[in-house]
């Protein structure tokens, strides 16, 4: 479905965009099969309506809201993000959503709100990737941020790209963008978010700790044991992705470096 | 019988087999010309023919326990055509992860071989597929000789990196993976007592030396006595 933009961001990144067929055909969304082509095959019949979130938690005010609702609260603007994958290959996208930190305002934290948990979908019947006994991830998945990450006000909540609602198979209704982050942490089709006084489980830091940390932080210093993260293949038109270096905080560390201050971020990946 | 046909129609099983093999690349080649694979094709394409080369690597080590088993001797002759395969699949294997993967960094390439294992292994194993298609040529096996079998058992190491390999590599879903080492352990088990016998005569010239202690009673009950009541 088209969407119409409310809000205009004035957009300095220069880079291609990532063609619409290819953000929408290669994704890693295992609630649909582990294969990068599995969402877009397994997600014909995933239908996103009716779909409500509920937030709740360290908050004043608890609210279970539909997409109605969120399109009523919020305006719809344009960020063109890039996305780095850790398993080291990269898009630029054209989102459209809101800063979390909209969201999060209206439900009032406490002050004992020190992280915030988000988990996606848990519908065997709908996400066929849920059963299958070749995906060894736990289900529903699980992710989380920092009080002060879900605040910045680069972090979106996405509800569409390339002009059009999400498609199923990137996330829909509603996805978490982190662009300083590695993709997993954009969690996808959200359905609960929980704001918490301790850090909460991660899907794939409970998997694998040694490989995946909480923070996450695109960070070509510090290498995945199995990727280098020196480097990244950005997709583009042409069939050959294009090899170029990763950049700190995937290119965001102006913006988002003082939230680390201080911290050892080979310690904390 | 089917021994009598095997013999009979070689020639017509060798093309069959030829024919059976080419065919999934083929398909995979027209399945990228054609967009078939997604945004980003590489992972697929790496996958396809890493796991292509290694079920032929495993086929390839089922035909001699086969025909031995079933007394079908015309069967030795596809050892070498399978072989081959292995190594073309490997190869293109290789060329995609050198060419689309790291982009032709051969710096990265370099790095990326020393710091990982996972590929440090892939390349071990390869490094033995190309030494032994190089020498499965005839002239080259006469003029071996009796090397040549010696050289061309470093394919049970290839069996053993090559899963290994797959194993480090896969992020989840490690199901499969597993699959793959157990079937190699299988198929080094059919071959217990070839792998064994340099293992054994080794430690026999080891012990020759020494005179033998024979065992005695007392000595056999001196073993046993971690369990004594």
């Amino acid at each position: 479905k088209p969407l119409t933009i409310s809000k205009k961001v004035p957009n300095n990144l220069t880079e291609k965009l990532t063609p619409e067929s290819k953000v929408t055909s290669h994704n890693n969304f295992y609630e649909f099969g582990t294969n990068k082509t599995d969402p877009i095959e397994n997600s014909k019949l995933f239908n996103p309506e009716p779909w409500t979130i509920e937030i709740d938690g360290e908050v004043k005010q608890k609210v279970t809201l539909d997409m109605d609702a969120i399109f009523k609260q919020h305006a719809i603007e344009e960020r063109i993000y890039r996305l780095r994958c850790v398993e080291a290959w990269s898009m630029v996208i054209p989102w459209l959503g809101f800063p979390l930190a909209a969201l999060l305002k209206q439900v009032k934290p406490t002050s004992k709100a020190k992280y915030v948990a988000f988990q996606t979908l848990y519908d065997p019947e709908r996400m066929p990737g849920q059963n299958s006994r070749f995906s060894s991830i736990p289900f529903p998945y699980v992710e989380g941020l920092t009080m002060a990450e879900a605040m910045h006000p680069l972090t979106l909540m996405s509800v569409g790209l390339y002009g059009k609602t999400l498609p199923a198979q990137n996330g829909a209704p509603l996805r978490l963008v982190v662009p300083w982050k590695y993709g997993f942490k954009s969690i996808k089709s959200i359905v609960k978010i929980t704001l918490t006084e301790q850090q909460p489980p991660t899907t794939w830091q409970a998997l694998a700790p040694n490989e995946y940390g909480f923070y996450a932080n695109v960070n070509p210093e510090v290498d995945h044991p199995r990727w280098s993260q020196g480097s990244e293949r950005r997709i583009n038109d042409g069939f050959r992705a294009e090899r170029i270096p990763t950049l700190m905080f995937n290119g965001y560390q102006d913006e988002v470096a003082s939230l680390y201050k201080g911290l050892d971020l080979r310690k904390f990946y | 019988m089917v021994r009598a046909i095997l013999q009979r129609h070689m020639s017509v099983i060798k093309a069959l087999v030829h024919l059976a093999i080419a065919a999934p690349l083929a398909h995979l080649a027209w399945q990228t010309w054609q967009g078939q694979l997604g945004g980003d094709p590489v992972q697929y394409l790496t996958h396809f023919t890493g796991k292509g080369a290694l079920n032929l690597l495993f086929i390839t080590l089922l035909v001699s326990p086969f025909a031995k088993r079933f007394k079908l001797a015309p069967l030795f002759q596809l050892r070498r055509l399978l072989g081959l395969w292995v190594m073309a699949y490997a190869s293109v294997h290789l060329a995609i992860f050198i060419y689309l993967d790291l982009g032709n960094d051969w710096a990265l390439l370099f790095n990326e071989t020393l710091s990982r294992p996972y590929i440090l292994f892939g390349m071990l194993a390869f490094a033995v597929l190309l030494a032994l298609s190089i020498t499965s040529h005839n002239g080259i096996r006469k003029r071996l000789g009796r090397q040549w079998q010696k050289l061309h058992n470093w394919v049970y190491l290839a069996a053993v990196l090559a899963p290994v390999h797959y194993y480090w590599s896969v992020k989840a879903g490690l199901a499969e993976a597993i699959i793959y080492l157990v079937v190699a352990g299988w198929l080094l088990f059919l071959r217990r007592q070839k792998l064994w016998a340099p293992v054994k005569k080794c430690w026999h010239a080891c012990q020759a030396p020494k005179a033998s202690k024979p065992v005695t009673r007392q000595s056999a009950l001196n073993h046993g006595n971690i369990h004594k009541t």
